[in-house]
């Protein structure tokens, strides 16, 4: 990274992902031929075009930026912790019809917490079977959430 | 005269039982997750959202309106005794409201903010009562270029009051329009950025994006952070009752933080984030005690609480008469109430005069809820406050996890959260604030329409929108409070107003 003529590294990577979004919205709406038509009778794809090609400016000159003012560093990613809370998450909606909620939210609970620095499975164990109860009748019996509570794969 | 019938077809339809409940129940549950630090009224809302949806539309609104300042106060309280703001208009009262409580005041801290709220919000309705309907008759005259303006204005608001960097807030609400996109054209029935999926044919849900994006991305962050709170202000709250003194020092900040708040909560793209900052700073020159502010000085608590509860109501105002969203949690109630069946805008108060002022009278009963409830309660919340975060993150994902399914009964939802969970890390990574994105999110296909039909009316001639004087306007004021960003002595008020932010 010493060499690097990017002064403003936030600069960069927030241009980088406006003009990837935008270049790919404009392809998407020609590709799958969306029509423009015109100002007085717009098409599906005018405003599109309009905010993509907007956003492209945008991050055009973010990028052009990068190189010229410098800014601060962008913070540490946390692996760990975007790891552990987002596959629970993913994984609960996976698997919920077919293990139900008896499975999944200790599931989510228990993975979730082990992204904390204080995780400790005696308390977290009481909080998996408490929460799961909680959930159980406040919002599958008292709402009426049509999750189940054994899945399909649990023979209910 | 008029107002009077109308007031009493509002008490009718608030001081029903059941109303009366569902705003009990509103304001107590925003209070509870409100109290949790880290957890903002836009978290608030969209977790608790789901909840309202099996009720009446009346009741619903009632209810998220209680949520709503519900939660605003609760974060207040945990301001003033953990100095962890929950969201941005809190964050000045942390500055005297937790010293205060370091004192051993904190008594006398929560029930200022209590008094001062509760003042605040009474004044606040009583304006929105007065002037919303007069608004509303303006409103019918708007064409579709006003609106589209009107729009222009708000989203540059939020992009104004957004801290970090102006280039990447305009990216940031560009996106957000874009993302507003996906799904059905309504003109021509066709699919957009559908990608094939057939669950994304109606478009994504904001609520999917709010608590992906100011929910399940907010926990990552505070892990990351490693959560100290050290800070907690643990000794029983004594003394609530603020002395002759502390109330001859409270009454002028009130009136001034009020008048400011309702003022500067009427625009768009503000809500109560820059009254309770403008009333701050107000006291803080003006008052004779300039040199207590920082150190615990009552004023400083009494001026921005005012403030921000003002605003919270005046912000109701755009939104009931225009049907535009002045800010995240107004968005949220726009989307509950297009789920409900109401479209937002002038013809509300005409045509269903029953929920407008049912809504409006409720605001009241739901402020004094809030004072009959919150000091009494004081040591719940402060136990509440108490809960370790390493619980606490575990139970907020299983409870969005579930609500985010059951807004359409679809694990796509799901999917979708954590996947806008990533996104706003990332953004946040790269100082991208959430909250102009969310507003034009739920903006983008609105001002599409109204583009369209404003063309549609121009024959194509884009010069409509400075020929209507209306619409002239908006988009003057708007350039203006662009331009603002660049005089240095406001870029420099912008940036210190939001250091404290972390």
């Amino acid at each position: 990274m010493v060499a690097s003529p990017i002064r403003s590294s936030k600069d960069f990577w927030t241009g980088t992902i406006y003009v990837t979004i935008g270049s790919g919205a404009i392809l998407i709406a020609l590709v799958e031929d969306y029509g423009i038509g015109t100002a007085v009778k717009m098409g599906p794809a005018y405003f599109p075009m309009l905010l993509s090609s907007l956003l492209i400016l945008i991050g055009l000159i973010s990028l052009v930026r990068s190189f010229i003012t410098p800014g601060t560093a962008i913070g540490a990613f946390t692996v760990k912790g975007l790891l552990l809370v987002l596959v629970p998450i993913f994984l609960f909606g996976l698997l919920v019809r077919k293990t139900g909620l008896i499975v999944v939210l200790p599931m989510l609970v228990i993975v979730s917490s082990y992204a904390s620095r204080e995780f400790r499975w005696g308390p977290v164990l009481a909080l998996a079977a408490g929460l799961t109860a909680f959930c159980a009748l406040v919002f599958l019996k008292g709402l009426g959430v049509p999750l189940p509570i054994l899945g399909s794969w649990l023979g209910d | 005269m008029e107002l009077l019938t109308n007031l009493g077809i509002g008490l009718s339809v608030a001081l029903t039982p059941a109303n009366l409940m569902y705003c009990l129940v509103g304001v107590f549950l925003g209070t509870l997750i409100g109290v949790l630090p880290g957890l903002g009224p836009t978290a608030t809302i969209s977790m608790l959202l789901p909840i309202t949806f099996v009720l009446p539309p009346v009741s619903a609104l009632i209810m998220l309106a209680g949520i709503y300042y519900g939660s605003q106060y609760g974060g207040s309280t945990t301001s003033i005794l953990v100095n962890l703001p929950g969201e941005a208009a809190s964050v000045v009262t942390t500055l005297d409201g937790y010293q205060m409580a370091l004192q051993g005041r904190a008594g006398v801290a929560l029930a200022t903010a209590a008094i001062a709220s509760f003042f605040a919000g009474t004044v606040s309705t009583m304006l929105l009562a007065l002037f919303a309907p007069p608004l509303a008759e303006i409103a019918l005259k708007f064409g579709p270029a006003d609106y589209f303006s009107l729009m222009v204005l708000g989203l540059v608001a939020s992009v104004v009051l957004a801290h970090g960097s102006l280039l990447h807030a305009i990216g940031m609400v560009v996106l957000g329009l874009l993302l507003g996109l996906i799904g059905s054209d309504v003109t021509s029935g066709g699919q957009r950025f559908t990608f094939g999926l057939p669950q994304l044919a109606d478009g994504i849900g904001f609520v999917v994006v709010a608590m992906g994006m100011f929910g399940v991305s907010e926990i990552i962050r505070n892990l990351e952070a490693g959560q100290s709170r050290s800070g907690l202000v643990t000794e029983k709250i004594t003394h609530l009752m603020p002395s002759r003194e502390d109330w001859k020092r409270m009454i002028k900040p009130i009136l001034r933080g009020t008048a400011l708040g309702s003022a500067l909560g009427i625009l768009p793209g503000s809500g109560s984030i820059l009254g309770s900052f403008a009333a701050y700073s107000l006291e803080k020159k003006i008052s004779k005690y300039s040199h207590q502010f920082g150190k615990g000085a009552i004023e400083g608590v009494a001026a921005p609480e005012a403030a921000n509860n003002a605003g919270a109501q005046t912000s109701f105002i755009p939104m009931l008469t225009l049907g535009i969203p002045s800010n995240p949690v107004m968005a949220l109630m726009v989307g509950a109430m297009i789920i409900q069946g109401i479209q937002p805008g002038p013809s509300v108060i005409t045509e269903q005069p029953a929920l407008f002022w049912g809504i409006i009278v409720s605001m009241w009963i739901g402020n004094l809820f809030l004072v009959i409830l919150n000091l009494p309660m004081i040591g719940l919340w402060v136990r509440i406050i108490m809960v370790p975060y390493q619980f606490l993150y575990p139970a907020i994902l299983s409870f969005c996890a579930i609500g985010v399914f059951s807004l359409n009964n679809s694990e796509f939802d799901i999917f979708l959260m954590a996947l806008f969970g990533l996104l706003g890390y990332v953004l946040s990574k790269l100082d991208c604030e959430p909250a102009p994105m969310l507003l034009a999110f739920i903006l983008g296909p609105l001002m599409e329409e109204y583009l369209r039909r404003a063309m549609l009316l121009s024959r194509g001639d884009p010069m409509v929108f400075l020929r209507r004087p209306i619409s002239a306007t908006l988009l003057l004021i708007a350039l203006l409070s662009l331009l603002l960003v660049f005089i240095p002595t406001f870029s420099k008020t912008r940036e210190e107003a939001f250091v404290d932010e972390g």
